[in-house]
């Protein structure tokens, strides 16, 4: 029995490890998306994260906790700089700037000798576990869950809403953006330096912009109502291309593009149907279920 | 007595039309000031430009005798000033009750990691805000719609929790634009008898208004604007006779 799980265990690591690390990344789109802000720039933040935090451990030789709080903190305070102008930009404006600052980051890296231009970092030590992974998630997971219904959560929803009227409610809507897209960097930054230490190697072109797209294909399909939206929508599209690899010979496709196939139309099919995303399944469910039972009574 | 509100030369042209074009007043404490004029007289400009939503292209603005013209809302709001919309700006996918929290956010100073863990501390901060905050929609009229997704709430439902938003953040100074539009003459009736409540607490209110009767039988000095220009001021029985005001709204005979 023990034997089994250990044997699932060394067979679904790998997926393990990216449900958590999907499931970061697409809580840190979710932190600038709580106040209405499109901010695309995570793979940006990922990267800096990666890079800053296997930097530290392979040339600086500092410990690995050292290392990941790096890989938090630098990217959250490149953050500052780029908020401060970007955040004044609305909607696809924001959106494209940041995209912009993404590639800016990686085409800086492919064209980076110290760090090996594209080919990147290899032969990182592998310090992150599947644990670690989670424990970091679930504690990202928390802090943006307890904000909810705080002070700060309906300042955050305000703002989602109506900007204009949260100002007006003395809330300081650039602060709190600012605060959002540097929480977002972090956790990017977070899922980048774990992963980094995961699979011992980093390149830039890891970091590209289908990175950012995956990201918010994750939030969106899980529905960004809630924290449990981003984290349901990464494991299920983590999960997916794992089930559906024995499927791809059968229809005569190559797995990496039916994976892409699929994502597609499962984004077309929730932004088509289901607006707030796949866990909103669940409240219909739940809604439906009550309209049956006040008819029974 | 020092005024709430002083308002200096102000002036606001949008290209190159003058919304406001060197208007003057002020609002004493625990006065109903009434702001009136025809169609694009530059009422709401002077409510936009008073609460920080727009910046100014002339004069000043004076809350308590300090200069707030240019300040960001958010700083403005922290100096008691609170505003209600024309066309109602409710958080509609919050409840009646969280839009009064909302509300309150300048007064409330929770401890975030008393928050994050959940202390007692910070729960008993939450109940007293949504006591308050309950308390507040009870005041309006609105006790049984506390829960209530503001987007369910009724056209008059709405403005009488945009107000009670308002009120959640103690103003010194309330500016209510059109705050009876689209209501039934017994919802109108309550919002006059909160005003004068509201005045009572010893709190400024500055009152856009169409309702003649509402504007003449709560505020106790009227402004009247036309082209962004002031044309006449003073108690209501006065203004109600001056020419300048009749033939601003029915226009002169030739």
């Amino acid at each position: 029995m023990m034997e089994g799980l250990a044997d699932l265990y060394a067979t679904y690591q790998s997926t393990l490890a990216y449900i958590g690390l999907n499931g970061l990344l697409a809580l840190s789109i979710y932190t600038s998306l709580s106040c209405g802000q499109l901010a695309l720039g995570n793979a940006g933040f990922a990267a800096i994260g990666a890079y800053a935090a296997a930097l530290l451990t392979m040339n600086a030789g500092a410990p690995f906790p050292l290392a990941l709080a790096a890989a938090a903190v630098v990217p959250a305070l490149v953050a500052i700089p780029l908020g401060l102008p970007v955040l004044r930009l609305k909607g696809i404006f924001l959106a494209i700037a940041t995209i912009g600052f993404g590639e800016v980051v990686r085409i800086g890296l492919v064209n980076w000798d110290y760090v090996n231009g594209a080919q990147g970092l290899v032969a990182i030590p592998q310090k992150a576990s599947v644990g670690l992974i989670w424990i970091v998630l679930a504690a990202a997971t928390l802090l943006l869950w307890r904000l909810r219904g705080s002070k700060w959560g309906f300042a955050l929803e305000a703002i989602r809403q109506d900007e204009p009227a949260a100002r007006t409610m003395g809330i300081d809507t650039a602060s709190y953006k600012l605060a959002m897209l540097m929480l977002g960097a972090a956790l990017a930054g977070l899922a980048g330096g774990l992963e980094a230490h995961f699979t011992f190697m980093v390149a830039p072109n890891g970091f590209g912009f289908s990175r950012v797209v995956d990201m918010l294909v994750f939030a969106v399909v899980g529905g960004i109502a809630s924290v449990w939206g981003p984290l349901f929508g990464a494991s299920f599209l983590t999960v997916l291309p794992e089930a559906m690899r024995d499927l791809a010979p059968l229809l005569g496709i190559e797995p990496g593009p039916l994976r892409m196939l699929v994502n597609g139309l499962i984004l077309l099919a929730v932004i088509l149907f289901l607006p707030q995303g796949l866990v909103s399944l669940g409240a219909r469910w739940r809604e439906r279920r009550a309209a049956r039972a006040r008819r029974a009574a | 007595m020092s005024a709430c509100l002083e308002v200096r030369d102000l002036a606001r042209a949008f290209g190159g039309v003058r919304a406001v074009d060197g208007a003057s007043f002020s609002v004493l404490p625990g006065e109903v000031r009434g702001l009136i004029g025809p169609n694009g007289a530059g009422k709401t400009t002077v409510i936009n430009l008073v609460s920080g939503l727009l910046a100014p292209s002339g004069g000043a603005i004076l809350v308590e005798g300090r200069e707030v013209q240019g300040l960001a809302p958010h700083r403005v709001a922290s100096s008691g000033v609170a505003r209600t919309f024309q066309n109602i700006r409710l958080f509609l996918d919050l409840t009646a009750l969280d839009n009064v929290l909302v509300g309150q956010h300048r007064l409330r100073h929770p401890s975030l990691p008393s928050r994050l863990l959940g202390l007692p501390a910070s729960r008993a901060e939450e109940r007293q805000a949504r006591e308050r905050a309950a308390a507040l929609l009870e005041r309006v009229g609105l006790a049984e719609r506390v829960h209530e997704r503001a987007r369910n709430l009724s056209y008059g439902e709405q403005r009488r929790v945009e107000i009670a938003r308002a009120l959640a953040s103690e103003p010194r100074l309330l500016l209510l634009d059109e705050p009876t539009a689209g209501m039934n003459p017994v919802e109108v009736q309550a919002v006059a008898a909160l005003i004068r409540q509201v005045a009572a607490d010893g709190r400024s209110v500055l009152l856009v208004e169409h309702n003649v009767r509402l504007v003449m039988g709560v505020c106790d000095a009227i402004t009247v604007l036309n082209f962004g220009k002031l044309i006449a001021e003073g108690r209501p029985a006065e203004v109600a006779r001056d020419p300048a005001v009749v033939t601003a709204y029915l226009g002169t005979a030739k």
